[in-house]
Order: structure tokens, then sequence, then C-alpha cells
């Protein structure tokens, strides 16, 4: 479903991914773990085309297309979801109406019969509930004011609603207490599905204890230096990163 | 630039979409000003001899004033003997039905997305449509009457209501006010009347269309509103022009006048002809808006909505002179291309304990320059006085400009006056998680404009509110991302 070959990409002139190599078949959930600053986020945006960040080599190529190819908006359209670490804020405008604008406009790309606003209350306070979270959100403006904890509860119902076919969290887990953990992991895991995948960047193996990954990537200085099963994670935990990058270091370059 | 910014530049580069004209037969004037022409505007609508005098004595007045000085605008200068300053639609029907009226007109007025017709009418708004110089057609105005309520044509109002008239006209705009003021006094052609009788809440949204349409025809509309003790009105304006190359002057003069307790809403929305993506033609907006908190309690709330005209100049004001008054002003200016608006408000705080907001949105896109000029002036008398204030800019682009001019003047020391004021430019993360959520640059930039002008939209009665919006996203067309 997606096929990362060789990818590089720069930020005011400074590569910052360096060769990423990544397959991610659908049905599939891939964990990437790596220190601050080793382009985790980086990788998430260039998926999603944030123009700040220029392709310099390599190929994206999803669902049989390349990637590189769409705008923004019409990458997500064709399935590729965004989980942010930081979400924006949008004052004035209400976080229902934004949702139910990102529904339709979705709807419409794949033509289905878009949703009245009764329909759309039924399907919100659907997702709502499985995903424990309190009516009151929809009125407020969109993450305007809005705590840590409840942007990302956020964006996971952004993420229900959606349905997407690519779905990149970015430490969608940080600074969740551990009942919105284990109702983000909750929302995840009711998505699973055949036809969908993962790529979920995260710092904590704790996360990954309730998400079980099928691989786990480990990134460090723009490159994918290890991968492995769950276990990769624990030992991760165990030993923090200073191995691998010895390992890595000792390699040939 | 980003991506962003230039699918912001494109978006905001769209065409004017009203710009026609329609071929309704005119009666016009020669061009030209002078106390002949006064006269002959006078005499032409049947005017009593004291009207007659206080518009001389208003021409008398403005002969003798300077044009303003444009501080912040870059103004082609105005020929004032080049404007025709009377045009009247022929045909004047009087209408039982709209099915009377002429066709024309009424396509018009479709084209403008603003039919005239039986919706509007169930939908409970009376309008008072003026074409040009004239009204043409009223409704409702049986339902008013039966509740004492005078709503008409300013001209019929000289007829019907003289006294009224008399007694209240220049009583808050004085015809020595300003330089378009005097103009506007001596040679006005039409507009409203609105009165509510004592303790009568009107019970619907009294509205108007106001449309230039004659070439060359300068647009001196009077609107004049009295609000007895306890009552309500919420009067609305909207305006539209076709589109020409000559630059053509509006100067209007809207006068309030607020018994004790009475509330008056007034909200405008405005999109003249702004010019064309190069700065050439467009309408030159110089208008004198004030509303005279006189009574106890009373009460003055402008909403306005400004996308169009080429040049803006513009404050409707609140004169706080009853003790425990309350003005508002709520803004939205929108100005693109080349447009150039300077709109603000003044707060004059006279009586005891009044109390003042001001909430001014500003959007630049293109080349335009934005301006908001606001005074607060809180008097000796004014004991305890109130003023709120934010202006926020917001920039779409690199090549426009906003800027704000607050001005405080605090005669008495226990008044308290809050000013903020933030710019910001629309935001590229804004923008990108719009669009990562599957929204179009357009949808995107239509969300979050809107989303920075909810505490104004949200002063607008609900219709005008959705008309308000379509006129933001089509003045921003092309112009964001
Ligand atoms: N827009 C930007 N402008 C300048 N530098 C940037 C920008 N975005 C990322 N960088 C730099 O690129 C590098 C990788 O950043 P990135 O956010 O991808 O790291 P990360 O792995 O997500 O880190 P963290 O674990 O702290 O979230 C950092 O050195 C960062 O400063
Ligand atoms: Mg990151």
């Amino acid at each position: 479903m997606l096929k990362i070959k060789d990818l590089r990409a720069s930020v005011e002139d400074t590569e910052i991914l360096k060769g990423v190599n990544l397959e991610i078949k659908p049905g599939e959930v891939h964990a990437i773990m790596g220190p601050n600053g080793s382009g985790k986020s980086t990788l998430g945006f260039v998926l999603a085309g944030k123009d700040d960040y220029e392709v310099t080599g390599g190929t994206i190529e999803f669902k049989g297309q390349d990637l590189l190819e769409l705008d923004p908006d019409e990458r997500a359209r064709e399935g590729v979801f965004l989980g942010f670490q930081y979400p924006v804020e949008i004052p004035g405008v209400s976080n229902s109406n934004f949702l139910k604008m990102i529904v339709n406009s979705m709807r419409k790309a794949r033509g289905e019969k878009e949703l009245d606003s009764l329909e759309m209350l039924k399907l919100l306070k659907e997702k709502l509930a499985t995903l424990g979270m309190n009516i009151n959100m929809l009125k407020r403006s969109l993450n305007d004011g809005f705590s840590g904890g409840e942007k990302k509860r956020n964006e996971i119902l952004q993420m229900a609603v959606l349905e997407p076919t690519l779905a990149i969290l970015d430490e969608t887990d940080s600074g969740l207490d551990i009942d919105a953990l284990k109702v983000v992991a909750d929302g995840v895991n009711s998505m699973r599905s055949e036809d969908r995948g993962f790529l979920i960047i995260t710092h904590y193996q704790r996360l990954l204890n309730y998400i079980v990954p099928d691989v786990v990537h480990v990134l460090v200085d723009g490159k994918i230096v290890k991968s492995g099963d769950k276990n990769l994670a624990l030992e991760l935990e165990d030993k923090g990163y200073d191995w691998i990058k010895e390992n890595k270091a000792a390699q040939p370059a | 630039m980003s991506d962003s910014m230039q699918t912001l530049e494109k978006h905001t580069k769209s065409e004017y979409k009203y710009g026609w004209t329609s071929d309704i037969e005119m009666d016009t004037i020669p061009k030209g000003l002078s106390e002949d022409v006064v006269r002959m505007i006078s005499a032409k609508k049947n005017e009593p001899q004291w009207l007659l005098d206080w518009r001389l004595e208003a021409f008398r007045i403005w002969s003798e004033m300077k044009e303003p000085d444009w501080a912040k605008l870059n103004i082609n200068p105005i020929d004032y003997q080049d404007i025709i300053y009377f045009a009247a639609p022929k045909k004047q029907p009087k209408l039982n039905s709209l099915d009377e009226a002429d066709p024309e007109l009424l396509r018009t007025f479709e084209r403008l997305g603003i039919p005239l017709n039986e919706q509007k009418v169930l939908a409970g708004v009376a309008v008072d449509a003026v074409i040009d110089s004239v009204s043409v057609t009223t409704t409702f105005k049986e339902k008013l009457s039966e509740l004492g309520i005078i709503f008409c044509s300013f001209s019929e109002a000289v007829q019907e209501h003289p006294e009224l008239v008399k007694e209240y006209i220049g009583s808050v705009v004085p015809r020595n006010d300003n330089y378009f003021a005097a103009l506007n006094s001596a040679v006005f052609s039409d507009g409203s009347f609105c009165y509510i009788p004592k303790g009568v809440h009107c019970p619907m949204e009294l509205s108007t269309y106001f449309r230039i349409n004659a070439a060359n025809t300068g647009q001196f509309e009077r609107t004049l509103i009295v609000a007895e003790d306890d009552s309500y009105v919420s009067y609305l304006e909207g305006c539209t022009a076709p589109m020409r190359d000559e630059n053509q002057l509006h100067a209007a003069v809207v006068e309030i006048f607020a018994k004790d307790r009475a509330f008056v809403k007034y909200s405008t929305v405005q999109n003249w002809y702004p010019g064309d993506k190069d700065g050439k033609g467009g309408v030159y907006n110089f208008v004198t808006k004030r509303g005279l908190c006189d009574g106890y309690r009373s009460r003055i709330s402008w909403t306005q909505v400004e996308t169009g005209s080429a040049i803006t100049w513009k404050y409707p004001s609140c004169v706080l002179k009853g003790n425990e008054s309350i003005g508002e002003f709520y803004s939205i200016a929108v100005t693109n291309n080349h447009q150039q608006a300077d709109t603000g408000t003044k707060m004059t705080h006279l009586g005891k304990n009044t109390k003042s907001t001001i909430i001014s949105k500003g959007i630049s896109a293109g080349r335009s320059q934005n301006s908001y000029r606001g005074l607060v002036k809180i008097a000796k008398k004014a004991e305890n006085a109130r003023n709120f204030s934010e202006c926020d800019s917001l920039l779409m682009g690199d090549r426009c400009g906003a800027h704000t001019f607050p001005y405080i003047e605090i005669e008495n020391q226990s008044g308290k006056v809050e000013h903020e004021a933030t710019t910001s430019k629309i935001g590229a993360d804004q923008m990108f998680y719009c669009t990562q959520r599957g929204l179009s640059d357009e949808d995107a930039i239509n969300l979050i404009v809107n989303g920075y002008c909810k505490e104004v939209f949200n002063e607008l009665p609900m219709e005008f509110a959705v008309e308000a919006q379509k006129l933001l996203e089509i003045s921003l067309e092309g112009s964001v991302g």
C-alpha cells in the first residue's frame, strides 16, 4: 500500500531525511521510534505533503500512485491521514462544523452522498461514545483552548470519522493520562482492518502494549537503522538508543 | 513565495461579480453642482420651502469647506462638477405587488442574489428597495403602520411626515459636520426614513438595498431613524453596484436618534464595485454614520461588513449622551487588489456610566491597504465610562498592509479604556491542517477567515450573516492560498 524508497527531504537546505526505506502492507501496523530531532515528524509531514519540506530524492508510492505528485488535500482524499504531534488551533471555527466539512468533502471525493446535519450528529455521537469523549467538545472552537489530551483525542475523533486508508499518528500518545491512552489505543484497534495501514510515531513502548505493532522501526538521524518486531520496542525501553547509534557508527558508511 | 501564499494570491484576484448596468430609463439633470442644481433637486421632489432653505444653507457651508486631507488614502482628485447630482428611474410605478414591478428591475435584484420576491416576504423582511435615488418598492408597510411604525423613503417622509423630518434632520449629523455631510445635505436625493413609536418592538428586520445604477451618478442617500422611548428596531442596509470605469462618489448620511431605553441595531453589508485588479474604477465611499444615544439607557449597535468600494472612508459613531447608554461597533473590513479602506468608529462618552464596545476585524489581501481608525473620547462629566476595543488584522500575502490608529481622549479619570490589537498572517499551519483533512485551499481559507470574523457575524441577523459570509468568500476568491 505504501512504499517509500530512499526518501530524502530537506528543510531550509538542511537535509533531515537521508534515505528512508519503508513498506507498509494493507492491514499492518508499523511503529516508528527514535530520538528527538531524528526526523520522525518530518517523515509524517513529507507523507502528508507539507510544503516547507522539500523532497530531494527517492519515491513514495501509495496505492500504486506517485504520492509526491499530489497536493495535501488530494492526498487526504486518497486516504492519507496525519494525526498531528501539535494539533493546530483555529479560533472561531466550531469543532462540529469542521468535522462536518471534512466528512462531507471526503464523502464527496468518494462519490458518496453528503450527510445532513442530523445524520452527521448521529455519526459524531456514535464516535464520541466509542472514544469516551464529551459532546461539549463539538461546540467548542477547533482545538482552541483544548488541553493537550483533548487535542489528541480530537485527532483520533477526526481519524475515526474520516476512515483513512493510511493513518500516521505522530505522538498521539504523548501527554495522555492512562485512561486517555487506552481510549486512543481502543480507537486505533477498533479501526484496524485488512485494508488499512497505520504508522505510529511514539517515544513510549507503553502505547505498544495496547496497540501491538507488526513492525517496529528505529529512526536515527534521518535513516531507519533497525527494524524488528514488538520486542524491539521493549529492548529500546530497556537500553535507550545509544547501543543502536554505536552499532550504526560501527557499520561502514 | 510558498505555495500556500500563491494560492492566496490566486484566490484574491477574482473579478467583481455584480458588474452590469440595467437598462431602466432614467430621468437625470445635467452634470455639475451649483445653487441652481440644489433648487432643481428640491423642486423635482416637490419639497417644502424650509427644506430648500436647509439645503441651500448646506450648499453655502460646503462651498466654504475644504476637502479633507486623506490620511492613509491614496486618492485621485474628485471633480465635483463632473457628477450628475440627481437621477431617478422614469417609470415610477405604484405597486401593489411585485408582479407589477419592472421586470428588468426584478432581474437586477435576482442577479444580485437578493430576490425581492415572495420568499423574502414570507421570511418576514420588509424591503424598501432603492435603485439610484428613488424608492421603488415598499412592502409590509401596512403591517408596520398598524404598529405606528413609519418606514418609507425619505422623500415620502418629507411629504407625509414633514414635522418629524424637520425636527430630526441634521440633529445628529449637522450640516457643517464634515465636507461630505455638507455635500449630502445640499444634494441628497433620497434614502430611508424610519420611526418607531414609544414602546414598540419592531417585529421584523427592516431592510433596504441601495444600488448605484446610472453612470456618473453620485449617490447621496440620507437615512434617518428615530426610536422613541422603550422601542426596538433592527435595520439592515445592503449595497451592490455595477461595474464602471469612472470612479463614482458615494457620500451618504445616516442619523440615528435613540431615546430612553431605545435600542437600535443597524447592520450594513457593503460590496460596491471595488475597481478592477489594477485599481481602475470603483466606488468612492465617504459615509457619515452617527447615532445619538440621547436617552437614559439607550443603546445603538453598528455592525458592518465592508468588502467593496475602491476607497472607503467611514466611521459609524455613537454619541453616548444619556446616562448608562451603550454604544457598540462590530466591523469586518475586507480589502483586496488595490482597495483602500480607512474605517473605524468614534465613541464619544458624555453621560455617566456609559459603555462602549468596539470589535474590528480587518482582512487585507492583494496590494490593498486596510486601516482602522478609532476614537474613544471620555468627556469631563462622563463618570465611570467604560470602553473595550479589540482590533484584529489578518494579512493574506506579503504586499498588503494593515494599520491601526487608536485615539484615546480621556477627560474624566474614572473612565476605563481597554484596547487590544493583534495582527496575524493567515497561518500556513492552519492552512495545512485543513488541507490535510481534505479541504481545498479555497475552503480552508474561507473556513479560517469565517472563524476569524465569527464575533462580528454573530451580531448580524441570521439571514444577513449568511449573505455576508457569501460576500466575504466572493471578495476573497482567487486571493487566498
Ligand atoms: N520547519 C522546520 N524548520 C526548520 N527546522 C526544522 C523544521 N522542521 C523540522 N526541523 C528540524 O528537523 C529535525 C527533525 O525534526 P522532527 O520534528 O522531524 O524530529 P522528531 O523526530 O519528530 O523529534 P521529536 O521526537 O522531538 O518530535 C530537527 O532538527 C528539527 O529542528
Ligand atoms: Mg516529532
